[in-house]
């Protein structure tokens, strides 16, 4: 049962976030270099944060799933990108936007980070087509769970390349060396890097929810209108149980 | 480079919570479609178990409840 705690957390996440954006507009100061620009970190950073962080915990469950061979960590994993894609969508905008009023340009193709991010991006954007391709339902959960791990494998050590980077002028959230950031920044940025995970966790438990509902409904049908006068089920990317 | 003025990197910084709110927003409309079409279905077969329920009813002489109510 995925829905089992879902209305708890649902109400910790809109609490959290809400609280999140409380101190961004009404307690964190104005950055004395950027100035108001710099509150589109809160909300930037985090996302890109939990997005990667999605499809690292979707290659520890697509290890679970060739592991064990149980479909539903397939699923788990399927709806850890799905929604990490969507937060990456988030980061690239949200980037764009902060880029020209910082640097008076929406991409810069020279930096780093802004690159690196777009490959992830596109990396998993291929995800889903992958799936689509694969008619056999086993097979695709195979390959895809392979993808996911080699995929999610590749982040951390991207990320890590970035960090070792020389020539770059988007800013770095946690310095290596030096103070970084001020004690009520820092605290705003926590609250809000929290927010963000609580709803990660909130959409993922949510569709995993839904999706569990369709197969109880789909099951149901089978069994009140028998195999054969079902409909064939439709090519899909997404996974079944 | 210096910072932009208040009035200039507002709309900068309303657009990308907007940004954020929107894609919230989009995603929750497409889970709620997804319920809607759910609750469809589920209508649908309730009918449907009332139904073998109501036929099947005389020939066994028992007087079962549907599997699924309203």
């Amino acid at each position: 049962m995925y829905g089992k705690g879902l209305r708890p957390l649902a109400i910790t996440t809109a609490l959290v976030l809400t609280g999140a954006f409380a101190l961004v507009f009404f307690w964190a100061p104005n950055d004395a270099d950027q100035g108001l620009i710099q509150k589109i970190f809160y909300v930037h950073v985090p996302m890109g944060i939990v997005a990667l962080g999605g499809f690292v915990a979707a290659g520890i469950m697509a290890v679970q799933h060739l592991r064990t061979g149980d479909a539903r960590w397939d699923l788990r994993s399927y709806v850890a990108i799905h929604l990490s894609i969507v937060l990456a969508v988030g980061v690239l905008i949200t980037g764009m936007i902060w880029a020209k009023a910082s640097w008076g340009a929406w991409w810069v193709w020279e930096e780093p980070m802004l690159v690196s991010f777009l490959v992830v991006f596109l990396l998993y954007a291929t995800y889903q087509p992958l799936r689509f391709s694969i008619e056999d339902r086993e097979r695709q959960a195979r390959y895809a769970s392979v993808f996911a791990v080699l995929a999610g494998a590749f982040v951390p050590i991207n990320f890590a390349a970035i960090r070792m980077a020389e020539a770059y002028i988007h800013p770095r959230t946690f310095a290596t060396t030096g103070g970084g950031l001020p004690g009520d920044m820092l605290i705003t940025f926590l609250v809000a890097l929290a927010g963000m995970t609580l709803l990660f966790a909130t959409l993922w438990k949510y569709e995993l929810a839904s999706k569990h509902a369709t197969f109880q409904v789909r099951a149901l049908r089978r069994r009140l209108l028998g195999e054969d006068e079902l409909a064939p089920v439709r090519r899909s990317a997404a996974p079944t149980l | 480079m210096p910072a932009l003025p208040l009035d200039e990197a507002g709309p900068y910084v309303a657009a990308a919570y907007l940004v954020f709110l929107g894609l919230v927003l989009v995603y929750v409309a497409i889970m709620a479609a997804k319920l809607g079409r759910l609750e469809r279905e589920l209508t649908e077969l309730n009918a449907l178990a009332r139904e073998r329920a109501d036929t099947a009813a005389p020939v066994t002489g028992g007087t079962e409840e549907p599997i699924l109510h309203e």
